[in-house]
């Protein structure tokens, strides 16, 4: 499928998503329906994202965003899927096991290094760090004197 | 007083008792510092827990602070044995997002490059996964081999393991001028021995019989749990970054993507001994073609990306390796988030090894083919 006809399908089937071309096709879901709307995408024959490449965290200073890069292994299409999670205080998401599996792992780094829970995940520990640490590294006001020089 | 000696009787008639061991994380077949955690009853493996982070060092958090061209560096340090491929990634990554066209010259050789590496890592890959085995011999024919394709890096790149060759907009130097001759020398050489590794290892029973139906992974699993490389081959994953998204000079060459459909271990190992003679192949198709040219195109001294995401994804020994950067429009990048293979390769340990014998997970991940510095980034 085109980049064009991508964007036509998923905003038929997500109408409160918005698309975007940009290297890949870009799609833009609240937070609230992530589960739902990327269970639509990994569903429907004609676009079937069946393969997450990557879930990305961000710290966007006020809030955190997660990317989903998905592929289609038949199809052999691929899309990114943003989603901002406002509260920064106590950051939540829906976990994505139920669809993919390769979220166990991915999801507890995201939670390791950025501390966002993931609701309905089966396993949320660290991964990488000590149960003891204290502090998410990977968000931008993670203060460490004595292993992060400042320049 | 307390009876000592059980009776014959007694051990036949006693459940199997539950254990909790730890594998590692100094374990000769974990190959560096992983540490799983068993639940066995009497041999069989019950629940695997990999626990990781021996080694993090934080690669994605220093990449925050460091400019584009110094991220290539680190990127080495991931999946060593894949660095050259780990480089490209950053490198097609800088050079789409400024729309940088980079010489023919360039990109045959980094795509011969590649290839080495690939070649270089699998017979690294075969004769460790023959020792965990318990076939001393493989490791010596291996090592062997190894060490040619290694010094042609080094008389070209400069190093053996770790080159950071390429740079954004080309590569460092040009090739050396006898490059070409030793590679067509080593195709040469290598056609004959490669016989000699099925030889050794393939057909030999033991060997079969501790591979062949362990580790069955199906393909709904491997797409599922993001398994790529060769071990999602092995299950008939179609997951080649090479076919599906050609980048440098793939595009031009003719080659397979070789699939299996069983899933088991002896499949990984097929999928791999395919994969070296198909990157002889490529080899041959591009070695004699090198386009005259420039080795780089020049590029301004501070590169800084234009604001937005991007994604670039290689075909590294071991799977898909993906660089995701989010940009904000300063010579730092804001997210450097790595898409390691090994790490989605490891999750899928435990649903393939439950329920076999505690040897079996020996062979199971030798064929997943870890390294563990690539998982812990």
């Amino acid at each position: 499928m085109t980049n064009e006809q991508l964007i036509q399908k998923i905003s038929s089937l997500l109408p409160n998503a918005a698309c975007q071309q940009k290297q890949y096709v870009t799609v833009k879901v609240a937070a609230a329906d992530i589960l739902q709307s990327i269970k639509v995408l990994k569903e429907n024959a004609d676009l079937f994202f069946d393969y997450l490449n990557t879930v990305t965290g961000i710290d966007q200073k006020n809030s955190f965003g997660l990317s989903y890069i998905l592929t289609s292994s038949t199809h052999r299409h691929t899309i990114i899927v943003n989603t901002t999670i406002e509260n920064r205080e106590n950051p939540e998401i829906e976990s994505l096991y139920p669809l993919y599996k390769t979220c166990d792992f991915q999801e507890r780094e995201i939670f390791d290094l950025f501390g966002i829970n993931f609701k309905n995940h089966p396993d949320m520990r660290r991964i990488f760090l000590s149960d003891d640490w204290v502090g998410y590294p990977l968000r931008k006001d993670y203060v460490d004197e004595v292993n992060i020089v400042q320049r | 007083m307390e009876q000592t000696t059980t009776k014959r009787e007694d051990i036949s008639s006693i459940d199997y008792q539950e254990f909790v061991i730890n594998m590692g994380p100094q374990h000769p077949s974990t190959h560096g510092v992983l540490r799983l955690m068993l639940k066995l009853k009497g041999e069989i493996v019950e629940v695997v827990q990999p626990h990781c982070g021996y080694i993090h060092r934080g690669i994605e958090k220093m990449c925050e602070h460091i400019t584009y061209p110094q991220t290539i560096h680190l990127t080495d340090r991931l999946d060593y044995l894949s660095a050259h491929m780990n480089n490209e990634a950053v490198c097609l990554l800088v050079e789409n997002a400024l729309q940088i066209e980079v010489p023919e010259r360039v990109k045959y050789i980094r795509t011969i490059l590649d290839e080495l590496t690939r070649l270089a890592s699998h017979q690294l890959w075969w004769c460790a996964f023959g020792m965990d085995m318990g076939a001393l011999t493989t490791f010596f024919y291996g090592l062997r081999d190894r060490e040619k394709i290694l010094d042609i890096f080094e008389k070209t790149t400069g190093s053996r393991l770790i080159q950071s060759f390429n740079v954004p907009g080309g590569l460092m130097n040009d090739i050396h001028k006898d490059f070409q001759k030793e590679v067509k020398e080593f195709i040469k050489y290598f056609r004959k021995i490669l016989p000699e590794y099925d030889q050794l290892l393939t057909g030999n029973v033991i060997f079969q019989q501790r591979t062949k139906d362990i580790g069955i992974l199906t393909k709904e699993d491997a797409i599922n749990f993001g398994v790529t490389g060769p071990s999602g081959r092995g299950s008939g994953f179609s997951c080649d970054v090479r076919k599906i998204a050609p980048y440098s000079a793939y595009p031009y060459v003719k080659f397979e993507e070789k699939l299996q459909t069983k899933g088991d271990t002896f499949s990984r190992y097929m999928v791999r001994m395919h994969e070296m003679w198909e990157s002889m192949n490529i080899l041959e198709q591009l070695i004699d073609n090198i386009p005259e040219g420039t080795h780089a195109v020049k590029m301004k001294p501070i590169i800084k990306l234009p604001e937005g995401e991007y994604y670039q994804r290689v075909e590294a020994s071991r799977g898909e390796f993906g660089v995701h950067v989010i940009s904000d429009g300063n010579k730092t990048p804001y997210r450097f988030k790595l898409r390691s293979p090994n790490f989605m390769n490891l999750s899928v340990m435990h649903h393939i090894s439950r329920n076999h014998k505690i040897a079996d997970l020996i062979a199971i991940s030798g064929s997943l083919d870890l390294v563990i510095p690539d998982i812990d980034r």
